[in-house]
């Protein structure tokens, strides 16, 4: 039976709600992963800048953490909007998930919202504390924001390596039995996943706030506000950019044990191969690569971490249970494409810093430096559909089957065109709030606002 | 006391919480809404923006506290709900999402067109949100969720007691909010604002007072597992809210603003407590028990320690954060 005949059968097969839920779920997770990477690294680099600005007496430091603390503000209070949403769709979409393994994976969740209100705490505080708390005490409240950020991200990561690597019950009779929350939560996957993340969301925060004062010195704005800014949110990215590979080098050669079917999709292997080559690009059509560049043992290499050893293919795995081979394997590689670039780029800006030259004066670097934040992000979101799809047709891996997990509601449709607009309104929203702030400060406006921090000086009455 | 019980009590602080923080934050878009044009309302406008700024977002951690330990504690019951009532669940969720990014958004506005756009959103979606949240509640109250999920996805939620539940939670939610600002108002010295708000209070708080006990009717005869136990186990909380809900008004009419606030709290906690009780040993009424509906004991206690820790490492920073925010917007 041709291939793309059966595909036609097996999207019959599919509930009507399948699609249009994991639609909605992927742009709402696509969406606050930007903003959760805010909340998870923001406060640390606001940290170190305001710090310095203290311990130096620093003001343009000072000046910096004041504003990126508003801005952080801003997508907090969104961030928080759209993590809300996200618990409500993981009743609202997968009922056959939450109904069946809530008590297995929910643990995790109730952590994550715990270390949440923590975080919504303190940056209440530190917002208020400005010029009304001893210093070195308001700069400590940035410390909880930490803390809970890398709580929260391994909680809220936990749930979806737990997906990848179920643990913590088992089942008989089709029954759910022997529950143990703690070894779903700290299951075999979470904690190079984790770690995956937590690094990711320095990159993401790192390169867009650099890119932004980036932007200010292409503009011909060099002045130490624009240099520190672009500095200091540089030197996380880079540590985390130049660590990013190696983890996730790591975090790949256990896919191999734990889920070959998404290494298979991974690498494009059809077949399985040993030494298996690296096939850049390409797509899989009616069972034939086609268009990829292919390099020899790499793919041994990077998979396997040894110049012979075999990559399983796709021939190993039933059919209906493959994931969607090419969005899987596309996604993976432009997230390794991008992540490869980034780690380049900022080794060759500490190198040559280090011979002496800053690349600051440099107009390319600059524009490099610039679109390295929305680069970050893609990164991300094609790390997240690429694991994601890559898990298909599961939603836990080889238990529960998406089309299982899913509502089977009529007119998720609707819903679905819903949340699209709703999303792209407070994108643009956003956007315009965000800029707009940046010209009042260029402006010379100090004392803007914030969703949290305390009324504007000249409107207390 | 089963484990069950204990972590349902616990998810049902959380409601309680949920409604009286939250409601005086929604009910504040009312009054937001009907502010009156441009700059007629705007001393009414920054009040709202100033005493719901520092803890308004952290009234939807309450709501992601009580959606997270219903499905962890309750797993079944939690998607016979969702299933049950996507709609009104989604059309709360719009208003929240709404609600929330407007309010963010006109904080930081330049221009007035803006700050009214996005003012405009926010205020009505404050009012939409707990109407179907309400409706929700009165879903489970009246026995329309089945066990098993999927019920009628219209039905459910459009009937006596779910449109009881939605008028209630959004008459509760303006009463709580006329209290509070008008508290606010008077501190800060704004005469003539406290005394148009004590006005208005005072109406919403006779209307409310009205849609509680008249609601009463439909429900007796919609729900009769639930009123017969809102005539027996959760009488006295009746009882409790009507006395507290008139000393409101005593209190408000004699401008005692500060005080009145706290017998508010106590007669709108008394009524959502009642539901609580009226409804006990049910989860989904006439449906499911709570024991019935509960997971695995092991993940039960889990929910339990979280909710320990909440209370050492959440509870104290957080009232810091009000004692700060109420000291600082007074100077």
């Amino acid at each position: 039976m041709p291939v793309a005949f059966s595909d036609a059968v097996l999207l019959l097969a599919d509930p009507p709600g399948l699609l249009p839920a994991r639609q909605q779920m992927a742009v709402s997770l696509g969406f606050h992963i930007i903003l959760a990477c805010f909340g998870v690294a923001f406060p640390t680099i606001i940290y170190v800048v305001h710090r310095r600005g203290i311990v130096r007496d620093d003001q343009v430091a000072l000046g910096l953490a004041k504003r990126w603390a508003k801005v952080s503000a801003v997508l907090f209070a969104i961030g928080a909007v759209s993590g809300t949403v996200l618990s409500f769709e993981m009743g609202l979409l997968w009922p056959g998930l939450m109904g069946r393994f809530g008590d297995v994976l929910g643990l995790p969740f109730a952590f994550e919202g715990l270390s949440f209100f923590v975080e919504a705490i303190f940056l209440g505080i530190y917002l208020y504390g400005w010029g009304r708390m001893p210093p070195r005490l308001h700069l400590a409240m940035l410390i909880p924001m930490g803390v809970s950020g890398v709580v929260g991200t391994f909680c809220v990561v936990s749930v979806n390596a737990w997906m990848n690597n179920p643990a913590g019950f088992s089942i008989r009779d089709g029954e759910v039995t022997d529950v143990n929350p703690w070894r779903a939560m700290f299951n075999d996957g979470v904690w190079l996943q984790f770690l995956h993340m937590w690094v990711a969301a320095f990159m993401v925060v790192g390169l867009v706030v650099s890119g932004v004062y980036a932007a200010g010195l292409l503009r011909g704005r060099n002045d130490a506000h624009h240099r520190l800014g672009f500095t200091v949110p540089f030197v996380f990215a880079s540590v985390a950019a130049i660590a990013q590979p190696l983890i996730g080098h790591v975090l790949g050669m256990r896919i191999h044990d734990s889920q070959p079917a998404k290494l298979a999709a991974f690498e494009l292997a059809e077949t399985t191969e040993g030494p298996a080559p690296f096939r850049l690009g390409g797509v899989l059509i009616d069972g034939e690569v086609h268009g990829a560049l292919e390099i020899p043992r790499l793919g041994s290499i990077i998979a396997r971490n040894s110049f012979d050893a075999p990559v399983p293919g796709l021939d190993t795995v039933p059919r209906q249970d493959w994931p969607p081979v090419n969005i899987t394997h596309l996604s993976f590689q432009s997230m390794v494409v991008i992540g490869t670039a980034l780690a380049a780029g900022v080794l060759l800006y500490w190198l040559l810093r280090w011979r002496g030259r800053d690349l600051l004066d440099n107009r390319w670097f600059l524009r490099f430096a610039v679109a390295a934040g929305p680069l970050a992000i893609l990164a991300v979101e094609f790390g997240w559909t690429a694991t994601e799809v890559g898990r298909q047709p599961w939603t836990v891996w080889h238990i529960l089957r998406t089309a299982d997990a899913a509502t089977t509601m009529a007119g998720l449709w609707w819903s679905y065109s819903a949340v699209l607009i709703i999303y792209v309104g407070m994108t643009v929203g956003a956007w315009i709030v965000l800029r707009s702030m940046a010209r009042r400060w260029r402006a010379g406006e100090a004392d803007l606002p914030s969703p949290y921090g305390p009324p504007r000086e000249d409107s207390v009455t | 006391m089963t484990l069950a019980t204990a972590v349902a009590m616990a998810m049902f602080l959380g409601v309680v919480i949920y409604a009286l923080f939250a409601g005086a934050d929604f009910g504040s878009g009312f009054y937001d809404l009907t502010a009156g044009f441009d700059s007629r309302g705007s001393d009414l406008r920054t009040l709202v923006d100033t005493s719901i700024g520092p803890v308004w977002e952290a009234n939807h951690v309450w709501l992601i506290y009580i959606l997270v330990i219903w499905w962890t504690g309750f797993p079944s019951a939690f998607a016979a709900a969702t299933t049950t009532l996507f709609i009104p669940l989604s059309l709360a969720l719009a208003g929240i999402v709404l609600r929330g990014a407007s309010f963010a958004f006109r904080k930081y506005s330049e221009t007035f067109a803006q700050a009214r756009l996005f003012g405009a959103i926010f205020a009505s979606s404050s009012v939409i949100t707990p109407f179907f949240l309400g409706t929700a509640a009165g879903a489970i109250a009246s026995g329309r969720v089945p066990a098993e999920g999927y019920g009628d996805p219209m039905g459910s939620w459009i009937n006596p007691t779910s449109l009881v539940g939605g008028c209630l939670a959004v008459a509760t939610c303006i009463f709580l909010a006329g209290v509070f600002l008008t508290a606010d108002a008077d501190r800060a010295g704004e005469v003539g604002l406290a005394s148009r708000l004590r006005t208005r209070t005072l109406a919403v708080g006779v209307v409310a007072g009205g849609v509680v006990f008249a609601g009463l009717y439909p429900v007796w005869h919609d729900a009769p597992t639930l009123s017969h136990g809102l005539r027996t186990a959760a009488a006295a909380l009746l009882v409790v809210a009507a006395v507290a809900g008139l000393a409101t008004l005593v209190l408000v009419y004699r401008r005692r603003f500060g005080v009145a606030r706290v017998a508010a709290v106590a007669a709108v906690a008394a009524v959502v407590t009642g539901w609580g009780v009226g409804q006990y040993p049910w989860m989904l009424v006439d449906q499911l028990t709570i024991n019935d509906a509960a997971g695995a004991d092991a993940t039960l206690v889990g929910l339990l320690i979280v909710v320990a820790l909440a209370g050492v490492v959440v509870l104290p920073p957080l009232v810091y954060l009000f004692r700060l925010t109420q000291q600082w917007t007074r100077t």
